[in-house]
């Protein structure tokens, strides 16, 4: 195939990737941009595998099989409820790939620049390779902690701001050992330097980071694994690349700012690690000192069948009791019932951004009852029971009215406007933040003790 | 042990301590229940229903006080009743020890235990055995029954062939538990309703429940609250303010409900005479303060008197006249407070003095007077609040600087970030330079298209970028022909986990998408 009709299928699969992403702005459209993607993928695929730089068509349509038939595993297996791990997984591949296209790269002896031309093309492979090992490391330790299998608590090493800055600059002095040196195997072991020492970096900024602020985590990595194909794209001069690279940078970008915004905090303040211990601390002498009322599962169900306007506020405990079908049952029971059932969604509930919205949607929950934080908040006085289902940070009252505490200014759902709140948890404990949470202690809020699931299960038996 | 409930001797009163289904409720915490014959019968609840529910019945009051051990009554016991009392028997009723004081100390010396349903503490926890609540949300429902009585028109208005009728217009002074029942009484029936209360925190309760919140016109800040969630007396300042704003209401309203009491004292004088003759012929006070001497100067306890044409309720006995009802809210707090006597449920009490609710309702116990109690402190008034005011209008003045800042920043990033391409410009060849406005353009797209996701889709978002950020394949895909077998070996590595991207994504938003459905599908 000729250049020109490659370049011409990257500029129609440019196109079908932006008319994907802007698909997804509503549900009624979302169905036709996912296909826009596909069909962009194709595109862009069949056409640099028809031109003509490509031979060797046995092993890569043998490792696109293999990689396809994993993908569909993948997709067809993953549980809702562990979609963050796959998004982080799958973060990591691109990263991994990233690393191994930009070391491809500087090996490829067919690539042959002089002067500043040299010099851009080996600041690309560097900045690439930095910038995938990144995202890959960090990925795989954010899959670790949404998985369990490192634990979520952030980790804060003494002096770790100090290790992470020294990291930085002695990957730009071997860096400029890359660049500088003529010699090529001084040259790639210092980009394997580089490599490791990226990969160290990207572990320990995530380990730093507790669970309740891995939707930004999750986002950030997002975005990183945009800005390597982008590099990537440099580094090849492919154009399609840095688009699409751009397209997802950009998009990680804007979700941290709004996942960061939710939370009221800065992005700086998320990535250097969590909350500070000592705020607690001087928060002793105005604790909030009060009982709760406890509610059981029978009384839950009579107020609910009372109810006329029902609010449920889904937590990520919600996902880990994997009590969505349930809660779902429990709304279909109530809304035949003539109640009017609504969800009430904040933007960093669950540990991936919409992470709720899809676990609902699994349960079969229609979208247009799951509302938005700004779009509920002002209807709470109307409603007669808000139930808060493992979630507790988001609803507590102390970030609009305590200035001393650490989450003060955080947008929360005002839950406690409404007649009746009945908070479904565990136990009395704290949530991520560490802070008690006075909703608990007031007049109107009823504690329902125990699992989500068992709760909601007994519910709709007395239903 | 053995609970009895005597018939109530008080005249007028036809509420009862317990009802059929209370009775089949305290069985199953151990206990055995006598109730004396006829003690339901205002209340309408026969003997036979309590049989039914499994109580025996008593032929007099004698029988019914010999052998019990509790005795649920509602008012407390009159001379008759005293006698009949023996040592060790517990009472739980109303007792109002501040006014009986004499009362209770004979209660002591017959080494009665008393648990007085009118000193259950005021705390979240007691909610359920506060019968003072109870009786006192019946009372404002029936107010509102009482003066639509005697009031000479409709409630709500309505528009008619015959003309148009305004709705009534209802005062409530005092919102505390009676006056929000009330409330939400007459603007059910359709009335405008409003309510003033000296404590700041009503305000919330009131707009709650449907009704406009009057506001003083005062300047000291001044709030009725106590950490009893009663009111308390006022200044002399904010009582003038007070009494002119009521006088305004005068002029203006059909029907006003007093509920203001404040504990241990007389009842506020709020409506004076000069304020009922201002208000329209055919007006109704409902004074719910009037055991307590009343609200308004002119009511006359226990009855209905007509002053310069405007009806004046002074019934003491307005949960008496809805006694099915107060005999069932009633009897449930009795049933709740026995719940927590008996925590082991096999029919003994153990009046535990470590209990903060069974301390404070508990007045005389083993001969020994046990009132007052301790005080708790609990008020329904968030602390922190005046704090937060300051700190709102101090940031306003500091925001505007700060988005002043804000603007000058990103202003200067702009600038810096076209210095930075122009700086690389200078050096870069004309292709690198093609390649950075493909980049900085797809860039403003991405932010400009994204920012329009619907947040419910973020996850979709994420993971549809994630399968065409697995365009890095094409990177792979070129390079794998290469004549070098590391840079092969790399290259299919890399397709191959860029493929498991792009199917695993793709894949895996359509099954995502799939389920989003809306209520119709």
């Amino acid at each position: 195939m000729i250049d020109g009709v490659v370049v011409a299928s990257y500029i129609g699969a440019s196109i079908l990737f932006i008319l994907s992403l802007s698909g997804l702005s509503k549900q009624e459209t979302a169905k036709r941009g996912n296909i826009y993607g596909m069909m962009g993928m194709a595109l862009a695929i069949f056409a640099t595998i028809l031109s003509d730089k490509v031979n060797n068509y046995e092993l890569l349509i043998v490792m696109m099989l293999i990689g396809a038939v994993i993908g569909t595993y993948l997709a067809k297996r993953v549980e809702m409820t562990s979609m963050p791990e796959l998004v982080a997984i799958l973060h990591s591949f691109v990263g991994m790939a990233a690393v191994l296209v930009g070391i491809a790269s500087y090996l490829d002896p067919n690539v042959l620049f002089v002067g500043t031309e040299k010099t851009i093309h080996d600041v690309e492979i560097v900045l690439g390779v930095f910038i995938g090992a990144v995202t890959f490391s960090g990925s795989i330790v954010a899959f670790g902690k949404l998985k369990g299998i490192i634990s979520s608590k952030p980790l804060s090493l003494p002096g770790r701001h100090l290790l992470n800055l020294t990291l930085v600059i002695v990957s730009i002095i071997f860096a400029f050992i890359f660049l500088s040196t003529q010699n090529s195997v001084d040259a790639i072991s210092s980009l394997i330097v580089v490599i490791l020492l990226a990969f160290i970096f990207g572990a320990l900024l995530v380990m730093a980071i507790g669970g309740a602020d891995m939707p930004v985590v999750i986002s950030m990595l997002n975005s990183y694994s945009g800005w390597a194909a982008a590099a990537t794209g440099f580094m090849l001069s492919n154009d399609l690349l840095i688009v699409v690279g751009a397209l997802v940078g950009s998009s990680g970008a804007i979700l941290s700012l709004i996942m960061c915004r939710a939370m009221n905090r800065k992005f700086l303040s998320v990535i250097l690690g969590g909350f500070g211990n000592k705020v607690s601390n001087e928060n002793d002498d105005d604790e909030v000192a009060g009982v709760h009322i406890e509610i059981k599962t029978d009384e839950t169900a009579e107020l609910l069948k009372d109810a006329k306007e029902v609010v449920i506020v889904p937590g990520y405990g919600m996902a880990v009791a994997h009590a969505q079908h349930l809660v779902s049952e429990l709304t279909k029971k109530l809304r035949t019932n003539g109640t009017n059932v609504r969800f009430a969604i904040h933007p960093v509930a669950g540990r991936m951004p919409g992470h709720m919205n899809v676990l609902l949607a699994e349960a079969k929950v229609p979208y247009d009852i799951v509302l938005e934080m700004d779009e509920i908040n002002e209807d709470f006085p109307k409603v007669d029971v808000v139930m808060v289902i493992g979630a507790n940070d988001i609803v507590n009252p102390s970030a609009l009215d305590n200035p001393n505490s650490p989450i003060a200014g955080m947008p929360v759902l005002e839950v406690w406007n409404a007649k009746t709140t009945i908070i479904s948890k565990r136990s009395m404990a704290s949530g991520y933040a560490g802070i008690d949470n006075p909703l608990f202690y007031k007049d109107n809020s009823r504690m329902l003790f125990g699992d989500a699931k068992t709760s909601v299960d007994d519910i709709l038996k007395h239903l | 042990m053995k609970i009895a409930v005597p018939r109530e001797l008080v005249s007028g009163e036809r509420r009862v301590a317990t009802t059929p289904e209370v009775v089949s409720k305290l069985l199953k915490l151990g206990f055995s229940v006598e109730v004396e014959t006829k003690a339901g019968v205002h209340a309408n609840f026969s003997d036979e229903a309590y049989k039914e529910a499994g109580a025996t019945i008593a032929k007099d009051a004698q029988t019914c006080w010999e052998k019990a051990d509790i005795v649920l009554k509602v008012n407390q016991p009159t001379k008759e009743e005293e006698i009949l009392m023996h040592e060790e028997q517990t009472l739980i009723s109303f007792f109002w020890p501040a006014q009986n004081e004499k009362q209770l100390r004979r209660m002591a010396e017959k080494k009665i235990n008393v648990i007085a349903m009118d000193s259950v503490p005021r705390i979240s926890r007691a909610q359920k055995m506060d019968a003072l609540s109870s009786m006192a949300n019946i009372a404002g429902y029936r107010a509102i029954i009482e003066a639509a009585n005697h009031f000479g028109r409709f409630f709500t208005g309505q528009i008619t062939a015959a003309g148009k009728i305004p709705p009534a217009k209802v005062l409530i002074i005092g919102a505390g538990v009676a006056g929000l029942s009330a409330i939400g009484a007459a603007s059910s029936m359709g009335a405008i309703v409003r309510s003033f209360d000296t404590r700041a925190e009503a305000k919330e309760q009131v707009e709650s429940m449907g009704a406009e919140f009057l506001l003083l016109e005062f300047d000291a800040d001044e709030d009725g609250g106590t950490t009893g969630g009663y009111a308390k007396t006022m200044s002399k300042e904010f009582i003038d303010a007070e009494m002119a704003l009521f006088r305004e209401q005068a002029k203006e309203v059909d029907i006003i409900v007093t509920t203001a009491l404040i504990p241990g004292r007389p009842a506020p004088k709020l409506i004076l005479a000069d304020m009922v003759e201002m208000m329209k012929p055919g007006s109704v006070i409902v004074d719910l303060a009037s055991q307590q001497g009343g609200n308004c100067e002119l009511t006359v306890p226990g009855e209905v008197v007509v002053k310069h044409g405007v009806t004046l309720i002074g019934y003491t006995d307005l949960t008496s006249r809805l006694a099915t009802q107060s005999s069932q809210l009633y009897g449930t707090n009795l049933r709740h407070m026995l719940t927590d006597l008996t925590p082991k449920k096999d029919g003994e009490i153990n009046i535990n003095m470590e209990d903060t609710v069974i301390r404070g309702a508990t007045v005389t116990k083993d001969g020994n007077i046990t009132w007052p109690a301790p005080a708790i402190n609990v008020s329904a008034a968030p602390k922190a609040k005046p704090v937060i005011v300051e700190k709102k209008e101090a940031t306003k003045a500091e925001l505007r600087a700060e988005a002043k800042k804000k603007s000058l920043i990103t202003f200067a990033s702009v600038l810096a970030l076209i210095a930075f391409i122009l700086a690389i410009g200078s050096v870069a060849p004309p292709n690198f330079m093609g390649h950075l406005i493909v980049f900085v353009l797809s860039i403003f797209v991405g932010w400009q298209v994204i920012w329009n996701v619907s947040p419910s889709l973020h996850t979709p978002l994420m993971s549809v970028t994630n399968a065409i950020s697995g365009i890095i394949i094409i990177g792979a895909v070129l390079q794998i022909g290469s004549s070098s077998s590391i840079i092969t070996f790399l290259s299919a590595l890399a397709v191959l986990i860029a493929t498991i991207n792009i199917a695993g994504g793709f894949l895996v938003t359509q099954r995502m998408l799939r389920m989003f459905s809306r209520e119709e599908d």
